[in-house]
C-alpha cells in the first residue's frame, strides 16, 4: 500500500560535499518495511525523484541522497520549513530472514543509507549484523559512526585506501575473513556483480533504475529475473539473490 | 444542500461514445495505467469514465532495455516498446483482475507488428463481454515494409482499419501516431477504412542526451515524448481531424486539468484521456473529475455533450 502526502522538512544537512541527509515529518504508516523507496516532487520537474528510506519512525522519514543532477541539486538547496509532496511506501524492500544466524549487510556509496534502517530491523529482532561499507575515498565516508552506534561491526572500505581498509568492499569481506551465512546488499551494479559472483550463501539485492512512475503504471524499470519480468520500483528494488540475471 | 452545490450536482458531465455510455469523459491513456491495479490501491476506478489499458500484441514482449525514460521540461520520454504479457495472459489473468477493481467495459488497446497480427488479436479481444471499445495502436513498426509505421501511411492506415472492422463487432478506434506531415489524410484513411473512432495523439518522437556521458539518455536512443508539453500539438491535431472527420473522437495529449479536458472537447474531442500526467500524479483523474462540476460552473457549461467541437 502506498499513499501521496505533504511532508515538511525538519532538516537539510550535508554530509560529505555530494551527499545529503533530509529528514522529514509527516505520515509513515505506509512505510512497511527497510529498503522501500519515496518519490519526491519537486517544484518545476515532470518526474518526481526516487530516494531511498534511509530511517524512518512514527512521525519522520529520513532520506539520505547523492547529488547528481537538477534534481537533487534542488534539493539540496532547500529549507527547514519546506513542505514537499511525497509518494511513500513504495517498492518491495528487504525483508528479514528469521533463519539467518550471521547476516552480513553490505553498502556502496549511496547505496549504504536503506541498510541503516535494515541494520536496526535485524537488531530490534535480536540478530547481530555485520556491516561492510564502501567508498571511493575518505571524503566520501559517511554514517560509519551511526552504524557502530546501533552496536554492530562496522568495516569501511575505500577504493584509494585513503580510509579504513583499501579496497572495495569484497577486498574488505575476504581481509577481515568474515563469516556470514546471509547477505543484504544495495551500492552501484559493479559493486552487487562482484559481491553476488563471490558470495556462496543466499541473499537480497537492491537495485536502482531509471523510473517513470515508481509505482507500477508505466514499465519504465523492468528488468528480467528467473522468475520473469520485475519492476524495479514495484517487485523490486529488493531481489533475492537466486532471481538474478547478472 | 445549497443552492451552489446543487448547481453543480445537475451539471452534466456524460457522454457517449459509439452508443457507449461514459459518466464522465475521463480516461486514463493505454500505458500509462498498466491494467488498473495499480492506480486501485490509490483511488476507485469506478470514478472513471473508462480506461484503455496497457498496449496488447498476440505474444508477450520484455520491450527495450533499460533506461526507458527521461525526463523533459513539462514532459517525458519513454522507450518502453509495448512490454506486455501478449494477448492469451491478457484474456487469461488481466481481464478477471480488471473485474475485480472495475464495474464499467474497458477500451483494449491492440498493438501488432503486422496486418495478420493486429486481426488475430482484435478478433479475440472483440468476444471478451468486459470491452467495450477496441483501440487500435497503429503508432508500431510494420515489419512487412522497413519498419514504417502503420500510421505514417494512408494505405497501411487503412489496411489495418479494414482488416479489423472485418474481424470484429465492437466499435473501433484508430490511435494515430502525430509524427506525420498530415494527419488529416492518416484520420481520413481511418474513416474511409471503417473506423468507428479515432484517438489522437500518442506521442511525439524526442530525445535527450546526457551531455556528462554523451550519450542519448535512452537505451532505445530515441523515444515517445509526453506530457503537458505536448498539448498544443494535440488539441490543434484534434480540432483539424475533427473538422475534417464526422466520426467521434478521443483526444489525448498533454491533459492534466479540468480546464485542459474542457479545451480538448471545445476542439472537437467527445472523450478526452489522460496519458503522462498519471504517472507523476497518480491522484490525476481523480482530480480531474472531481474538479470538472466546478470548471463547468465557471464556463457556464450545463453538459459537455453541449461543447463538443464548439471552437
Amino acid at each position: 500500500m502506498y499513499k501521496r502526502g505533504i511532508y515538511k522538512i525538519v532538516s537539510n544537512e550535508s554530509l560529505t560535499d555530494t551527499v545529503y541527509k533530509m529528514v522529514l515529518e509527516g505520515d509513515t504508516q505506509y512505510i512497511t518495511a527497510p529498503g522501500q523507496f519515496v518519490n519526491v516532487e519537486l517544484p518545476g520537474k515532470f518526474l518526481r525523484r526516487p530516494i531511498s528510506v534511509c530511517d524512518y519512525d512514527d512521525k519522520s522519514v529520513t532520506l539520505i541522497y547523492k547529488v547528481v543532477g537538477e534534481g537533487t541539486e534542488q534539493m539540496a538547496a532547500m529549507k527547514p520549513g519546506t513542505e514537499l509532496d511525497v509518494l511513500t511506501g513504495l517498492g518491495n524492500g528487504f525483508a528479514v530472514e528469521p533463519t539467518v544466524s550471521k547476516p552480513l549487510l553490505v553498502g556502496g556509496g549511496v547505496g549504504v543509507p536503506p541498510l541503516y534502517n535494515l541494520a536496526k530491523t535485524l537488531v530490534a529482532a535480536g540478530s547481530i549484523p555485520m556491516v561492510v561499507l564502501g567508498f571511493n575515498t575518505v571524503g566520501e565516508v559517511f554514517y560509519e559512526k551511526e552504524f557502530m552506534a546501533l552496536g554492530v561491526r562496522t568495516v569501511v572500505a575505500t577504493a584509494d585506501g585513503s580510509y579504513g581498509v583499501k579496497g572495495f568492499v569484497t577486498d574488505a569481506i575476504k581481509g577481515e575473513k568474515l563469516e556470514y551465512d546471509y547477505v543484504y546488499s544495495c551500492g552501484p551494479m559493479p559493486m552487487l556483480r562482484a559481491l553476488g559472483g563471490m558470495i556462496t550463501v543466499p541473499g537480497q539485492f537492491s537495485f536502482e533504475e531509471r523510473m517513470g512512475c515508481g509505482f507500477g503504471g508505466c514499465m519504465g524499470c523492468t528488468c528480467k529475473t528467473k522468475n520473469g519480468n520485475k519492476r524495479i520500483c514495484k517487485e523490486g528494488p529488493v531481489l533475492r539473490t537466486d532471481e538474478i540475471i547478472w | 444542500m445549497d443552492s451552489k452545490a446543487m448547481d453543480i450536482q445537475i451539471r452534466d458531465m456524460s457522454v457517449e461514445l459509439s452508443g457507449l455510455h461514459l459518466d464522465n469523459p475521463v480516461i486514463p491513456a493505454s500505458g500509462t495505467f498498466g491494467f488498473g491495479a495499480e492506480f486501485a490501491e490509490f483511488y476507485d476506478l469506478d470514478i472513471l469514465g473508462s480506461f484503455s489499458f496497457k498496449g496488447t500484441t498476440k505474444e508477450a514482449r520484455f520491450g527495450n532495455p533499460t533506461p526507458r525514460i527521461a525526463e523533459c521540461r513539462n514532459g517525458m520520454i519513454n522507450a518502453v516498446g509495448l512490454q506486455n504479457p501478449g494477448i492469451d495472459a491478457v484474456i487469461a489473468d488481466e481481464l478477471p483482475r480488471i473485474s475485480r477493481i472495475f464495474h464499467k467495459p474497458v477500451i483494449a488497446n491492440i498493438s501488432g507488428f503486422s496486418v495478420d497480427e493486429y486481426a488475430y488479436c482484435c478478433e479475440r479481444i472483440d468476444k471478451q463481454e468486459q470491452v467495450g471499445i477496441i483501440e487500435v495502436n497503429i503508432s508500431c513498426p510494420n515489419v512487412k515494409h522497413g519498419g514504417m509505421s502503420f500510421g505514417m501511411v494512408p494505405e497501411s492506415a487503412y489496411e489495418v482499419t479494414r482488416a479489423v472492422k472485418a474481424v470484429t463487432t465492437k466499435p473501433v478506434y484508430m490511435k494515430l501516431s502525430p509524427n506525420v506531415t498530415d494527419i488529416v489524410a492518416i484520420a481520413r484513411a481511418c474513416e474511409e477504412g471503417g473506423a468507428d473512432g479515432l484517438t489522437l495523439i500518442n506521442t511525439m518522437l524526442g530525445m535527450r542526451i546526457d551531455v556528462k556521458t554523451r550519450r542519448s539518455v535512452i537505451a532505445n536512443t530515441m523515444g515517445g515524448f509526453s506530457g503537458a508539453a505536448i498539448f498544443p500539438v494535440a488539441l490543434r491535431m484534434v480540432y483539424q481531424v475533427a473538422k475534417a472527420c464526422r466520426i467521434p473522437i478521443m483526444g489525448c495529449g498533454g491533459v492534466a486539468t479540468a480546464r485542459d479536458v474542457i479545451e480538448m472537447m471545445m476542439a472537437g474531442a467527445t472523450a478526452v484521456q489522460v496519458g503522462a500526467e498519471n504517472l507523476r500524479n497518480p491522484y490525476a483523474c481523480k482530480e480531474i473529475i472531481e474538479t470538472l462540476p466546478a470548471e463547468m460552473e465557471k464556463l457556464g457549461i450545463r453538459s459537455l455533450k453541449d461543447i463538443i467541437g464548439v471552437a
